[in-house]
């Protein structure tokens, strides 16, 4: 309704509406009257002195100040009691009408289900994060110490790795700790027990491990079962596969020259626990060879594989243990060079989901991602409810009238309220029902979407978590109907009872087309935001890196040299060519190198270490120069290639690719000499900038990988072939190949987990959105079947009729699209792809595309239902009114 | 004893009514206390102190006639019970006994 100015004034004039009725709703009513003066008394104040703004905004705060014990009102029992009563009654008269209008409870009960299946899911997931490492016994009391960074130039590292240094200082220096342990990891070998030989990975852990976390021992003294250098305790599942059923106790294991003995058998690790081990070996066992060796094992800024974590005694305030962390770090940092390290305290309730740590062990959620699955969840529950209510208050003509003989009965405002939002209660209850089917059914799917979820998290039931699927469908419930509690609740019996017309049930058109658009514009932009995700996953996948991936098949070797297996492969009809280099490019991984061409301006450039056929395996273009022909022994390199990054960062010879052949840079102190330019391409992702870039020469990469073209009809049959070849190369490790695509593949994989999750949840959002709007056309075309029916008679044709109305829905989809497609469209050019330093431009066609199809889809609803109502007999419907 | 006692705030609200006579009623309340302590008064805290004073009998009230500047709502007049009296009395006297016995008070010493 449009107002005229002066009433518009004239309202302003007074104070807010709302708040005047919040303040007689909870004021008692013997402080009421004089209250309510008051306030407007200082109102008419307020509005002389600063305006009419200030003063309903000082009214505001004021009713809200008032919200205090002594105003409020005391419940009223009687009125609960009645209730109590009366619950049976409302019970009997909501289930006659779901039975009633079967369409309207089918949409109701489907979109609240699908709604709180997300919901259900979101809950279970946050519910597993949330009680990682529960069962430590001394979870409120433990603590990991976690390290910081800093060197100069660079900006902070934040990692959640320590050094052995600070585990030994916390015994010897810092007072107030009950127990502390240290933790390394990256063990990795063969375990030979007799003929057998069976790859493991394995923690180091101190004495003191079993103390501070609770790992229970199946066999071992949980005191001494790590004491001894070249202990070793198993995990149950690990114990089975090397021993089988044999007893394992005091057997011995071989890796390489030394034998370690088995000292326990620990239970294995629960899933939600983020420290997961096969195998423990004791630290001493460290001590004795990697400490050994080299001094560096103990220094202070060694923080990148050690872990360490303490328990303090119940009571204690970890303030005071950071305190002397923040000495031990100062104390610590003079001797060091052109960095600081520093060390602090993170409990482990923070472990699991705390901020991003580098080097962390153990899986981990950003807090980010749980506040956008939550929000995610949110909306699509609020969609659920929006159409609730928009159905509801349509609906309104069929039950008013039954409310009003329950208030001629004597039903109070707070009654009928109460039967409104008891019967949302109970439709969300029974839509619980059906979305914990859908959750049972679909958990494994869930799980399976993507690796990185199943590590993360089981979604296991337990009484925590159903209780507060219980808790959503009745908060749900309770969302879902309290604006059509209150809309009936207002009804006035006299009224109805005299003639239904007179219930305004177009009054609230206004909110309920509201409602549509916002849906819609929602859906719209998560369907859109999944197609534009999804042609950028595709656009990184194929995406020109400088070079071609195209049928490489990548072999990782473990440590023995490659030459046999080279000479073998080649001998594959299929294998084309076989290169060889210290790691791959394009998939995140990245090795630096300190490089200098004029004395003074030294800077750190990417290398790989590649042999001669890998320019051409890849196909990188030489620019000028040739590639490596020298084939020196180990530590004499004398040839570099660069990318003409590397020209540019260093102005050799003005980027002149030509004359820069023959230059030497210093590269880790040695001198190399310029023999070919490459043009620029990908070592990073896409999401980092193109860099100065250095091959260097290396033939043999015992621990890198074997980079083999292909040629083949058929993969998987060369494949076989190859992993035949490799088995009787290494007997050891299974054959660990991938080919280049998939493992770019991989290293966008965080994407497409997203993608995923947001088109699943685009796609709950249509179908709820699609339900809502089909309910609002039905609810439309009957009510105005009559309208129809006299346009039809005096002349009016199908089309028209059906533009008539189709008319006022197409335009609210209209608006929906006109908010929804810049929006999506802002959202990848100003965040999303901000992280991309390259990336395709967003496609028009999956802009619109998605738009289209769900466009098309409420059409066909919307043309589909009033088209039955077009084509319906006029004589009919007149007659049968 | 609890009930008899008086905060400060409480004595100086309970002084104003006492002052304002037959126009005591929260926003005069309020202005009057302004006016004398030069202290804003916030209405929620006067409210409150009155609503506490009612309960300890200190006060009466009584609804008065209702006027339009109000938004039509009457107004609640305030006024002293005996017990109130009596309580301010004993306030004064209390203070009066201590200020006897400070020998020669000065500020500039102070």
């Amino acid at each position: 309704m449009k107002k005229n100015i002066k009433e518009s004034d004239s309202e302003n004039m007074q104070p807010p509406c709302w708040a005047v009725r919040f303040l007689a709703w909870y004021c008692r009513p013997s402080l009421l009257e004089d209250l309510e003066g008051d306030l407007h008394e200082y109102f008419e104040r307020n509005l002389k002195a600063k305006g009419a703004r200030y003063a309903r905004l000082i009214y505001i705060i004021d009713v809200l100040k008032f919200l205090r014990p002594y105003t409020l009102k005391k419940p009223d029992f009687l009125n609960l009691q009645i209730q109590y009563v009366m619950v049976g009654s409302y019970f009997r008269t909501s289930s006659r009408s779901l039975v009633r209008n079967k369409l309207f409870s089918f949409i109701n009960i489907v979109g609240l289900a699908v709604s709180m299946f997300v919901g259900l899911l979101v809950i279970a997931f946050l519910a597993d994060l949330y009680s990682y490492d529960d069962f430590q016994e001394k979870k409120d009391r433990t603590f990991r110490v976690i390290t910081h960074q800093e060197r100069n130039g660079q900006s902070r590292m934040d990692l959640a790795s320590t050094s052995v240094k600070v585990g030994q200082k916390l015994g010897e220096s810092i007072p107030g700790i009950e127990d502390y342990t240290i933790i390394r990891s990256g063990f990795s070998g063969n375990a030979r027990i007799g003929q057998d030989i069976f790859p493991l990975e394995a923690l180091w852990a101190d004495q003191s491990f079993f103390k501070v976390f609770t790992f229970p021992l199946v066999a071992g003294n949980p005191a001494t079962a790590l004491k001894d250098p070249y202990s070793l305790v198993l995990s149950e599942k690990t114990a089975k596969k090397l021993f089988g059923d044999a007893d394992p106790m005091g057997r011995t294991v071989r890796f390489d020259t030394l034998d370690y003995q088995v000292t326990g058998i620990a239970k294995d690790v629960p899933d939600l626990s983020h420290l997961r081990f096969d195998a423990l070996i004791s630290f001493a066992s460290a001590d004795a060879t990697l400490g050994k060796k080299e001094d560096y094992f103990y220094n202070w800024d060694n923080v990148w594989s050690n872990y360490v974590y303490l328990t303090l005694p119940v009571g204690a305030d970890p303030a005071d243990v950071q305190r002397a962390l923040s000495r031990l770090s100062k104390q610590e940092n003079k001797a060091l060079k052109g960095q600081q390290v520093t060390v602090s305290l993170q409990p482990l309730k923070e472990v699991a989901l705390g901020k991003g740590l580098s080097n962390n062990i153990g899986p981990a959620a950003s807090p980010l991602m749980v506040w956008v699955l939550a929000g995610l969840a949110l909306v699509i529950l609020l969609s659920a409810c929006f159409n609730y209510t928009n159905l509801s208050v349509a609906r309104s003509l069929r039950r008013a009238r039954e409310v009003g003989i329950r208030k001629i009965m004597g039903a109070h405002r707070s009654h009928v309220l109460g039967q409104f939002m008891a019967e949302s209660v109970m439709i969300a209850l029974l839509a619980l029902l059906i979305s914990f089917g859908l959750y049972l059914l679909l958990r494994r799917e869930f799980l399976a979407m993507d690796p990185a979820i199943s590590k993360l998290v089981t979604l296991s039931l337990s009484v925590r978590t159903i209780l507060s699927f219980v808790l959503l469908a009745l908060l749900t419930g309770l969302a879902a109907g309290f604006l059509p509690a209150l809309f009936f609740s207002e009804i006035s019996a006299v009224s109805v009872m005299k003639d239904t017309s007179g219930i305004k049930i177009f009054k609230r058109i206004g909110l309920r087309k509201t409602l549509i658009v916002v849906q819609y514009t929602l859906s719209l932009i998560f369907i859109t935001t999944t197609l534009i995700g999804y042609g950028q996953y595709k656009g990184f996948l194929n995406f020109d890196l400088g070079f071609t991936t195209e049928n490489v098949l990548n072999i990782k070797l473990h440590g023995t040299d490659a030459a046999v297996l080279k000479k073998e492969l080649a001998e594959l009809p299929e294998v084309k060519d076989i290169a060889q280099s210290m790691m791959i490019t394009s998939v995140g991984s990245a090795y630096g190198a300190l490089a200098k061409y004029q004395p003074g301006d030294s800077a750190m450039v990417w290398q790989n270490k590649v042999d001669e056929h890998y320019l051409s395996v890849h196909e990188h273009q030489l620019l000028a120069g040739r590639n490596f022909i020298l084939r020196p022994e180990k530590g004499k390199e004398y040839e570099v290639i660069v990318n003409q990054q590397v020209l540019k960062r260093f102005n050799i010879a003005g980027q002149d690719t030509q004359k820069a052949l023959g230059q030497e840079i210093t590269v880790d102190g040695q001198k190399l000499s310029i023999v070919g330019v490459i043009k620029d391409f990908h070592y990073g992702t896409l999401q980092n900038k193109i860099e100065p870039v250095i091959f260097r020469y290396s033939d043999s990469e015992p621990w890198g990988y074997l980079n083999v073209k292909i040629s083949s009809q058929n993969p998987d049959v060369t494949f076989a072939k190859i992993e035949k070849t490799w088995k009787n190369f290494d007997k050891i490790h299974p054959l660990n190949a991938r080919f280049y695509n998939t493992q770019i593949q991989e290293a966008y994989s965080h994407f497409s987990v997203m993608v995923k999750i947001i088109g699943f949840v685009a796609v709950m959002a249509i179908c709820i959105a699609s339900l809502g709007l089909l309910g609002m056309v039905v609810f439309t075309t009957e009510t105005r079947l009559n309208e129809i029916s006299i346009r039809k008679v005096l002349g009016a044709s199908q089309s028209e009729l059906i533009y008539l109305l189709c008319r006022g829905f197409l335009l609210l989809l209209g608006i929906a699209a006109v908010i929804a497609l810049p929006v999506t469209y802002l959202l990848f050019d100003k965040i999303f792809l901000r992280e991309f330093a390259y990336h395709q431009p967003i496609g028009f066609g999956e802009l619109l595309g998605g738009a289209l199809l769900v466009m098309l889809l409420a059409l066909l609803m919307i043309v589909s239902q009033t088209m039955k109502a077009a084509r319906s007999n006029p004589a009919e419907v007149l007659k049968s009114n | 004893m609890k009930g008899t006692n008086l905060g400060e705030f409480e004595e100086l609200v309970l002084l104003t009514i006492a002052a304002l006579v037959q126009d005591a009623y929260s926003v005069a309340i309020c202005d009057e206390l302004e006016k004398h302590t030069g202290r804003v008064s916030k209405l929620g805290v006067v409210h409150a102190v009155l609503n506490r004073l009612e309960e300890k009998g200190l006060v009466t009230s009584r609804m008065g006639e209702a006027t339009s500047a109000r938004g039509g709502k009457r107004k609640r007049y305030y006024e002293v019970t005996q017990a109130g009296k009596v309580g301010l009395l004993r306030a004064k006297e209390v203070r009066d006994g201590l200020w006897n016995i400070i020998p020669g008070f000065n500020i500039e010493t102070a």
